[in-house]
């Protein structure tokens, strides 16, 4: 398909292979890890596409790119969702938190990361970034208590190489400690 | 995924006349199975009308009849776990949660999930025929690969089945969508909500192609001691329901004195069988008569191969969620373990 070319972030020009009467690209503001952006972004492009291809966030993954599998999970205003299921159009205001900015400004990592290492609570590691986006932001919910709850809780984060039983063992090992403060 | 123009109108009246302005346009809220559907070429909007910013639709109130009004852009994640949802609604609570995953309920709103697609495998792949995708074109369900498909209130053109969890409840607490069209508002009640496929599957709901909905209203509190939603699935968690079984009891002393009783994964929408529920009235909670509501309820019920395992398990469900209801001890969605 011709149109396909990646978006420029260049003015607002209709782009002319385009149908007619189709918007080029809309002005939205996203505060992504910290950071408010002024972009420039087309209808249909996914805030997962926006993140990896037009500002360079590799760390939110694309697995099924259908909210099966959570490989993409972001914290948005700190809510865990699907971002291949999110126009990033219709989430102009809003902020991102991505697995680059869950770390401290001194680069001291998220309990929940701290975690993950600890418990080796990964082997590919393709679906971790999701799985610990997701996983922060269960601990925000407040939910989950227990192992099975967590595991429930975790339903929508997929893990090829089965890495489940360590991935509950750091979720809950966190709960505990912040349950302990 | 197609090229499509988008609007985010500031108020309801706005928003009917972007709904209008396109025949190929939708609604946008929270896009979890829109967006899904639009990559799988299945929607292909000319403009996407985003609704999700429209003022007073995120709040769930009481009403003057003493119920509760849920938004239609509430989350899935903001009803289930509202105190007065939990505590009036249980039931209602419960089927929310026993759906989808965090991610998806945190997205998805009370107004999409009512009008989510079904996900009928057929359905889903534009690359074959689907009367409900493109009218006339055919089923390949009915003699196809039908393990997930509707057993009651089927027609010759469609066995698909409506997916939602929530909307199972709704119809068993007997809530109303109130919509708003260009001539107003009005309410429908969720049993005549969606429809039946008959000769017009595509047409999975009595809402307008020109109304948008405002709200689900929930009546005065009732069933909050005896009832379950039971979902039986192929996996224990994030998966549609195979067959689902909301069932609500108001008991007077050790007889029933009235029951709800949906089902959901069996039909495309949820089933309900008013005489049935009425063969409860005055009668004590015993198996017997739960496993004569049952047959009552599956009368008629129709298999087309690999689905009709559904029959039975429908049926032993009945039983099973009139048992937990009377006994008050819902189901767990936690625990899956079935007692």
């Amino acid at each position: 398909m011709a149109d396909l070319e990646l978006p420029t972030r260049q003015g607002h020009a209709p782009d002319a292979s385009l149908p007619r009467g189709l918007p080029g690209e809309i002005p939205i503001t996203l505060t992504i890890n910290g950071e408010r952006r002024e972009l420039h972004v087309r209808p249909w492009t996914t805030l997962l596409d926006l993140l990896r291809e037009d500002i360079s966030l590799y760390g939110t993954k694309k697995g099924c790119d259908h909210g099966q599998c959570g490989a993409c999970t972001v914290l948005l205003d700190g809510e865990r969702i699907n971002s291949c299921l999110a126009l990033a159009v219709t989430k102009d205001g809003c902020e991102v938190t991505t697995i680059e900015g869950l770390a401290a400004k001194d680069g001291a990592l998220h309990p929940m990361q701290e975690a993950f290492i600890e418990h080796d609570a990964f082997q590919c590691g393709y679906c971790t970034p999701g799985q610990i986006c997701s996983a922060v932001g269960l601990l925000k919910e407040g939910h989950a208590r227990t192992r099975e709850e967590i595991r429930e809780m975790m339903s929508g984060n997929l893990c090829r190489c089965g890495a489940y039983t360590n991935i509950v063992d750091a979720i809950e090992d966190v709960l505990a400690k912040e349950a302990a403060k | 995924m197609n090229r499509f123009s988008y609007a985010r109108p500031g108020s309801v009246a706005d928003a009917l006349r972007e709904v209008s302005s396109s025949p190929a346009a939708k609604i946008i809220a929270g896009g979890t199975n829109l967006v899904d559907l639009m990559k799988y070429n299945v929607e292909r909007p000319t403009h996407l009308v985003d609704v999700s910013r429209l003022p007073g639709l995120k709040a769930i109130e009481e009403t003057q009849e003493g119920g509760l009004r849920i938004g239609a852009l509430v989350s899935n994640t903001s009803a289930a776990y509202d105190e007065r949802v939990k505590e009036r609604y249980p039931l209602l609570s419960s089927a929310i949660l026993a759906g989808a995953t965090a991610q998806l309920r945190n997205a998805a709103t009370t107004g999409g999930n009512l009008l989510q697609r079904t996900r009928c495998y057929y359905f889903y792949d534009a690359a074959v025929p689907c009367n409900k995708r493109e009218p006339g074109t055919g089923c390949p369900a009915k003699d196809g690969v039908n393990r997930i498909h509707a057993i009651l209130g089927t027609s010759e053109k469609c066995i698909a089945t409506h997916p939602s969890d929530m909307a199972v409840a709704l119809a068993a607490l007997e809530a109303v969508v109130r919509v708003a069209g260009p001539n107003g508002e009005r309410s429908i009640p969720m049993a005549e909500f969606h429809r039946l496929p008959g000769d017009t599957p595509e047409k999975d709901t009595n809402l307008g192609a020109d109304e948008i909905i405002l709200a689900v209203e929930l009546p005065e509190a009732r069933f909050t001691k005896n009832y379950t939603y039971l979902k039986l699935r192929d996996r224990l968690s994030y998966a549609f329901a195979l067959v689902s079984v909301a069932a609500a009891l108001e008991m007077d002393g050790d007889k029933v004195a009235e029951a709800r009783i949906a089902l959901g994964g069996v039909a495309h929408k949820p089933w309900r069988v008013p005489e049935a529920e009425k063969m409860l009235r005055g009668k004590a909670p015993d198996r017997e008569v739960f496993e004569a509501v049952a047959e009552r309820i599956l009368q008629g019920a129709q298999g087309y191969g690999e689905n009709d395992f559904k029959i039975e398990l429908a049926r032993r469900s009945v039983i099973r969620a009139l048992s937990q209801a009377a006994a008050g001890t819902p189901q767990s969605q936690t625990d899956k373990r079935i007692q």
